[in-house]
């Protein structure tokens, strides 16, 4: 249908409203869409830098992505085997040798990992500590219960306290997790993404798994960026912090608006994609070649590994 | 199975779509020669994106028959391996929304995907990628992820992606849709060389400038879904009442030495009269 044009304006479009541009003294409270922002802009700004330090001379970004995978796993592979706390720590080391070497910042590279292994793993394993849940040696008492204390059915010690065994065990696994997430990211660090998704490819990993995997990581970028836009939209027509019910509401509207448009985009990607000859079967450009230059970092990373699982071993 | 001639790349035959019971083409017959420059013309919602989606074999007619190089355009037939491998080889499409376009992890991969999915050989491949990206002007974005990329810039690489296969037809859909002039001067000088190499070009803009630089006919699509029009680009683009009638221009109020009146306004050529601030 053809728009036709308003014979005429309202009248209260035809008056200037608003004066001029004064300030309350009210500080306006940041609500989620402002928090959204600029999780968002961090998220981005952490992809760029990425990016960025993937494509630095450093010892593993120079490395063949395929061997340096294989490295990194067998690494991987030992934190998971190795049962005491000092070898873990010499491991942490060495990811953190293996960091400075590439040329990445230890701080932000030490602070991505250990801001989120004690808020996820050190919550799991927080009451392990405690005699509560696992007997042990105390080593700080926290409260006296009492003898023959109970809590409903449950029969509680005559004193809550922090137990060596607990304590240990804690430790044990944050570290193992921190050292476990550490290699990982340093490989997505020093590996641009498509170059990681070839070498696994190359490993033999199924390439559904690699190519929603890729795909997954492409298609966040845009949906992040709707996001914002959605966002700015709204906050340029909000002057103040909604009533939360009215937020909860709007935040549920934008999911589903996400949601929506996600799948309308999925649609328009697979056509895209059989456009151009794509039959269920993803295929790359791998142009991968080993050079002796990889050697020495790989025999670090490989006689590494081993001298942990036998260094574990030989402590018992 | 009904055979078309060698010359005619795409027939139609009162074809109908529709999204549910949103209707998008109704009963629209047309035909597309080989090397031709065709442009189809339409407003928002004519069906002009359906169209080149049923072209692509994406999507398939609700009633009546589209051919492709003398042969049924049908599911069935495209379940066929190696006819799909040979259609999709022969028909490449830049579809509008380029962010659907590129999914792959790098501009590298973005333009290898066809070629590679086609079917060719590694070393065509890798040839294929660095001559598409020279001519495009896009070698150093070549292992830069997609979404680090300007419009501009992913509208080159979405057109890349299909150069690469080297299909003998393109289809476009809205090209220069949000592009800055230079790239819509480098797309148009672009599109015209490929039909002078004897590529059969479709176009669906509502540019009438655009239409005017690439087409050797136009078709235009009206606002119920039908064929409003037909010819070549001097006939069409003066023939005012079409496109009025098409929303393809429009009809507003001018002030000229004083006096207001009103005639259709599209920006395409001048008005033959002089406007004063």
């Amino acid at each position: 249908m053809t728009a036709e044009a308003p014979t005429s304006l309202p009248a209260w479009m035809l008056e200037t409203e608003g004066g001029g541009i004064a300030p309350s003294g009210r500080r306006r409270r940041r609500g989620a869409a402002e928090r959204t922002l600029d999780g968002v802009a961090r998220a981005l700004e952490r992809s760029l830098f990425s990016e960025e330090l993937a494509a630095r001379a450093g010892t593993l970004q120079e490395m063949d992505p395929r061997l340096k995978t294989v490295c990194l796993a067998v690494l991987l592979l030992a934190a998971l085997l190795v049962r005491h706390l000092p070898v873990l720590a010499a491991m942490y080391a060495l990811v953190l040798v293996l960091a400075w070497a590439s040329l990445v910042p230890l701080g932000r590279f030490a602070g991505r990992v250990w801001l989120f292994v004690p808020l996820f793993t050190g919550l799991i394993v927080l009451p392990s500590i405690f005699n509560l849940f696992r007997p042990g040696d105390p080593l700080l008492v926290l409260w006296h219960f009492g003898e023959g204390a109970s809590l409903g059915p449950w029969q509680l010690p005559a004193e809550l306290a922090v137990t060596r065994q607990g304590l240990q065990g804690a430790l044990l696994l944050v570290t193992r997790t921190a050292v476990s997430v550490s290699l990982v990211v340093l490989l997505v660090l020093t590996t641009r993404w498509s170059v990681l998704m070839g070498a696994l490819r190359a490993l033999r990993l199924p390439r559904v798994f690699v190519l929603v995997l890729a795909m997954t990581y492409r298609y966040i970028h845009l949906l992040l960026g709707l996001v914002t836009e959605m966002h700015l939209a709204r906050l340029s027509r909000t002057a103040t912090r909604l009533p939360a019910r009215r937020e909860r509401r709007l935040a549920a509207a934008g999911i589903g608006t996400v949601l929506e448009k996600s799948q309308v985009l999925g649609t328009e990607i697979h056509e895209a994609m059989i456009s151009r000859g794509y039959s269920g079967e993803p295929l790359t450009l791998s142009t991968f070649s080993l050079r002796p230059a990889d050697l020495p970092p790989a025999a670090l990373m490989l006689l590494s590994a081993a001298a942990a699982w036998g260094g574990d071993r030989l402590l018992g | 199975m009904a055979e078309t001639g060698e010359e005619l790349v795409f027939e139609l035959r009162d074809v109908h779509f529709s999204y549910r019971d949103h209707v998008a083409l109704d009963g629209l017959s047309m035909s597309v020669q080989r090397g031709e420059r065709l442009v189809l013309l339409g407003a928002n919602g004519s069906g002009k994106s359906t169209l080149l989606k049923l072209l692509d074999g994406l999507i398939f007619p609700d009633r009546g028959s589209i051919h492709a190089f003398g042969r049924k355009l049908t599911a069935e037939a495209l379940a066929d391996e190696g006819l799909a491998r040979s259609f999709r080889r022969r028909v490449g499409f830049v579809f509008q929304n380029s962010d659907a376009q590129l999914f792959s992890a790098s501009v590298r991969d973005e333009v290898a995907f066809g070629p590679l999915h086609l079917g060719l050989e590694h070393r065509e491949v890798e040839r294929r990628v660095a001559d598409t990206l020279h001519i495009m002007g896009l070698e150093h974005l070549a292992d830069r992820p997609p979404y680090h990329l300007s419009g501009g810039e992913k509208k080159k690489v979405a057109l890349a992606s299909v150069l690469a296969i080297n299909p003998e037809v393109l289809l476009l859909d809205e090209p220069t849709a949000g592009l800055d002039p230079k790239t819509v001067g480098f797309l148009e000088r672009l599109l015209n060389q490929l039909a002078e190499a004897g590529k059969t070009v479709v176009t669906a803009t509502q540019d009438l400038d655009l239409a005017a630089a690439i087409a050797d006919r136009l078709l235009v699509l009206g606002e119920d879904h039908r064929r409003a029009g037909e010819g070549t680009p001097p006939e069409v683009l003066a023939d005012r009442r079409l496109l009025l009638e098409s929303n393809l221009v429009h009809d507003h109020p001018h002030r000229h030495d004083g006096r207001e009146h009103r005639h259709p306004h599209s920006h395409l050529e001048d008005h033959g009269h002089r406007h004063r601030d």
